[in-house]
């Protein structure tokens, strides 16, 4: 089993590396995310002051929330491969067919590593600012809450589901570069919809009351908006199993689908030829 | 009057040393350690107006350091410069208006645009009058042949169309000095050609001053009658070529094709390479005169073929370096 | 040729040479809309449920997100040859640019002009639209006077913050990202008024970076209504100047980026 392995953990360690030379981008990077946050934060303190209607999610549970958005960033399906666009503009696309693997896993390994390698950089410089400078330096009501032991563990579940759904989507938006044209459609449409249903750019729960069916069912979902919703308790542990359940039920349509497109992009690459 | 004066020119560079691994990379962020290089140590030259100068050394020597210099992009630690009694770097802009920089690996025109829009656009950036303008451009495109690329991008063009239009591009605004950086370099054998013939009329015809930088001793040996070379930051060598060899070693080569796989040997002359029946003897002409040389070769050997030469130009160097080392 | 005129060459150069890739460009174009739209949208929800924030109304949060996106997209599609500095002094192109009988400000503003953050201005004309409909403001000949020079005084200080990007380049191309806390920053935070904001948060968008003077304040004289901060309305009218001092400020810098690049070489 080990040995079958193999090949996709080269593929991902190799990918890694590479990803993580850029160390000193990631410390620009976490100082910037840093600035993102303390401006969401500030709007949805003002806004949360300015009424006293009742609320969805209390503003430490939206703080707390934001602060999972800047440190998970790069878990979102919110770009390509770059790797990928090379190869397919060069041609070198075709060299994929000659490699002895199941290609979507392939495809798979090489989301894994985009959506991951980024994020160790960021996500323990991000969460112990959020977590612990924050209240040291007097802004204790913006910090990043602790989870309670029974939503921490189930966080980290929703969590490994959510890294596995971003990466079917990832996987998706990457084989779509096949179409090199439409493909960069698809890609920008793929992105924006990412970014607003997940809940990256407003909470989800702070979406008209009508929306919230629809958006509570939508793949991206998954992503965020359910993982985070887990971790403040929002979402009772009681609901985990129905969170997971629509986590990787998705994964599994995704993937479905990934493999599907694959084959035909595959094809109509080598009908147009190298 | 020279046109060029560079006296006693000191340039040092701090090298941020980079340590290697992790821990190392932590560490620089606290502290870098920095060696100092001194890419120019004295240098000293004057240049008359249409001269045609080759300036070779091994790389990192300092030849880019002088070019900049004397382009005005860089400013020295010490010393005096003068091109056409301006100091470069003091007056950029006067300055780079009177001279023309072509680097052989990296072209200054516009890549998604045809060649003549490249040229339109320099045009203007240089303020050139429409009339001296389309005399100049006729000009070139005419000597250069490059009537057929005038409409094609940048980015279709090949190697050596790409170097062609770009010497016309820095002979646009008619500058007296051009300074050449690598510009046979990647090119096939009919291009280089073309570029050196192309030089040598700039130079002897129009009285352009050429500063030529290569590597390619060939672009030496039939453009330049002077040669600068440079080791270290310091100029080893100041003058003809024959100057140059006959500075370092007075010596020829005889190169010998035998019939037979036999030794040959000769008490003048040492043999400084055999490849089976080729064999490659090194004589001091004033010794022994070539001809002569020659007759005790042959009449002692059965010869297919053979050749006189001087030593490679990079064999100079070397010596020369070397030299330069050991004193 | 002046440089007004060479700045005009170098424009119609560079937008004939990106309408090459018709295609491509036109994606992108739809792209940025697409993207900022969905910003929109967002603010929109919030205001849906909440109603106000701290006394603002949604249209008067429209003129000053639709005032920010607009300036933003000006300065982004002006300033590209300072954005991309950092790979020009990697690959050592900047040496070309000293070569040229130029000033290095107007050769690398005429670099590009970068026709698709049209998508980004065209969204912003259309939540200023929004605003102008549903907002209550007498747009009195002085304020309109008002708000292009506020846009032009904006424009000032973006370019400015890419410019500072730009001369860091000079010394390190690695950490650039970081300047994108204040401009990307800067435009997310400049959608909402920054009297929402905290003291602290104000005071640096003031006096430091001054992008509160070039959109807030007048903004506030726009509106025609009283400033929650207490500002007198002559400093409304006035503050947008701070956008070119601040860019006159960036561009001395810049030239000490290029004094040094000048000393230590590449």
């Amino acid at each position: 089993m080990r040995h079958r392995l193999r090949p996709y953990r080269a593929i991902i360690s190799a990918r890694f590396r590479m990803l993580l030379q850029y160390r000193a981008a990631a410390v620009a990077g976490v100082f910037t995310q840093i600035f993102f946050g303390f401006v969401l934060i500030m709007v949805y303190e003002a806004f949360d002051r300015s009424t006293t209607a009742a609320r969805p999610l209390p503003f430490a549970q939206v703080a707390s929330y934001v602060w999972l958005g800047q440190a998970l960033l790069a878990t979102l399906p919110w770009n390509a491969d770059s790797e990928v666009r090379a190869m397919v503009r060069s041609g070198a696309i075709a060299y994929e067919l000659c490699r002895p693997i199941d290609l979507y896993n392939l495809w798979y390994a090489r989301a894994i590593a985009l959506r991951t390698a980024p994020t160790v950089l960021r996500v323990v410089p991000m969460t112990v600012f959020a977590m612990v400078v924050l209240p040291l330096i007097g802004l204790d009501e913006w910090r990043l809450a602790p989870p309670t032991l029974g939503a921490g563990l189930a966080f980290a579940c929703a969590l490994v589901c959510a890294v596995m759904l971003g990466c079917a989507i990832t996987a998706l938006i990457n084989i779509s570069l096949l179409w090199t044209l439409s493909g960069e459609g698809i890609v920008m449409v793929t992105t924006s919809a990412v970014s607003l249903l997940s809940g990256m750019i407003v909470p989800l729960p702070l979406f008209p009351d009508w929306a919230q069916s629809v958006l509570q069912w939508l793949p991206f979902a998954g992503l965020a908006d359910l993982p985070f919703r887990v971790y403040t308790g929002n979402i009772p542990l009681d609901a985990l199993a129905l969170v997971l359940a629509r986590q990787l039920g998705w994964t599994v349509v995704l993937v479905a689908a990934g493999r599907w497109l694959l084959a035909r992009g595959m094809r109509r690459v080598v009908v147009q030829g190298g | 009057m020279p046109q060029i004066i560079v006296e006693d020119l000191v340039k040092t560079f701090q090298i941020a040393e980079r340590a290697a691994g992790l821990w190392g990379a932590v560490r620089g962020l606290a502290r870098r350690r920095h060696h100092t290089v001194r890419a120019l140590d004295g240098v000293s030259f004057e240049i008359e107006a249409g001269e045609l100068v080759g300036y070779i050394g091994p790389n990192g020597a300092g030849k880019s350091t002088t070019v900049k210099t004397l382009a005005g992009i860089l400013v020295p630690d010490s010393g005096r410069c003068e091109v056409r009694g301006r100091v470069p770097w003091q007056q950029r802009i006067p300055h780079v208006a009177e001279i023309g920089v072509v680097f052989g690996q990296r072209t200054q025109l516009w890549w998604d645009l045809p060649v003549v829009e490249s040229f339109e656009l320099l045009r203007d950036i240089y303020r050139v009058s429409t009339a001296h303008y389309a005399k100049k451009r006729d000009e070139l495109i005419a000597v250069l042949d490059l009537a057929k690329l005038l409409d094609v991008p940048v980015r279709q063009l090949s190697l050596g169309q790409r170097m062609r239009c770009d010497l016309a591009a820095a002979l646009l605004h008619a500058p007296p000095i051009v300074f050449l950086d690598e510009p046979t370099i990647g090119l096939d054998a009919v291009s280089k050609l073309a570029v050196r013939d192309f030089v040598k009329r700039l130079n002897r015809d129009d009285g352009v001053t050429v500063i030529l930088t290569t590597h390619d001793m060939d672009d030496i040996e039939t453009l330049c009658t002077r040669v600068l070379v440079i080791g270290n930051g310091k100029i080893l060598s100041d003058g003809t070529l024959a100057d140059l060899r006959g500075r370092v070693t007075r010596e020829r080569w005889l190169t010998v094709d035998l019939v037979d796989d036999e030794p040959i040997a000769d008490p003048d002359a040492t043999v400084i390479s055999r490849e089976g029946k080729r064999v490659c003897l090194a004589f001091d002409p004033q010794a022994v005169p070539p001809a002569e040389m020659i007759r005790r070769i042959t009449s002692a050997h059965a010869i297919r073929d053979l050749f006189v030469e001087n030593p490679p130009i990079e064999t100079i160097i070397a010596r020369l370096y070397a030299a330069q080392i050991a004193t | 040729m002046n440089a007004l005129r060479l700045y005009g060459r170098y424009t119609a150069v560079s937008i004939r040479s990106q309408l090459q890739y018709r295609a491509s460009f036109a994606m992108q174009t739809i792209g940025v809309f697409l993207i900022t739209s969905i910003e929109f949208l967002g603010i929109w929800a919030l205001f849906d449920r909440f109603g106000q924030v701290r006394g603002w109304t949604l249209p008067e949060v429209a003129l000053f997100y639709g005032m920010i996106s607009i300036t933003f997209a000006i300065a982004d599609a002006i300033a590209r040859g300072f954005d991309m500095f950092g790979a020009m002094v990697k690959a050592g192109d900047f040496d070309r640019i000293l070569l040229r009988p130029r000033s290095t400000v107007l050769q690398l503003l005429g670099q590009e002009l970068t026709v698709r953050r049209v998508g980004r201005f065209a969204q912003g004309v259309l939540v200023l639209g929004y605003a102008i409909r549903y907002g209550e403001i007498d747009w009195s000949v002085p304020r309109v006077l008002l708000f292009g020079g506020a846009i032009v005084a904006g424009v000032c200080v973006f370019v400015g913050l890419v410019v500072l990007q730009a001369t860091s380049a000079f010394w390190t191309t690695e950490s650039l990202e970081v300047w994108n806390a204040f401009t990307y920053g800067g435009v997310t935070m400049g959608q909402y008024p920054v009297s929402i904001y905290r003291s602290w948060f104000r005071e640096l968008f003031t006096y430091i970076v001054p992008l509160a003077c070039v959109s807030y304040l007048p903004g506030v004289a726009i509106l025609g209504r009283p400033d929650p901060l207490g500002t007198p309305v002559i400093w409304q009218w006035l503050a947008p100047l701070a956008g070119p001092v601040f860019l006159v400020v960036c561009l001395q810098v810049w030239r000490f980026g290029v004094r040094h690049y000048r000393s230590t070489g590449s």
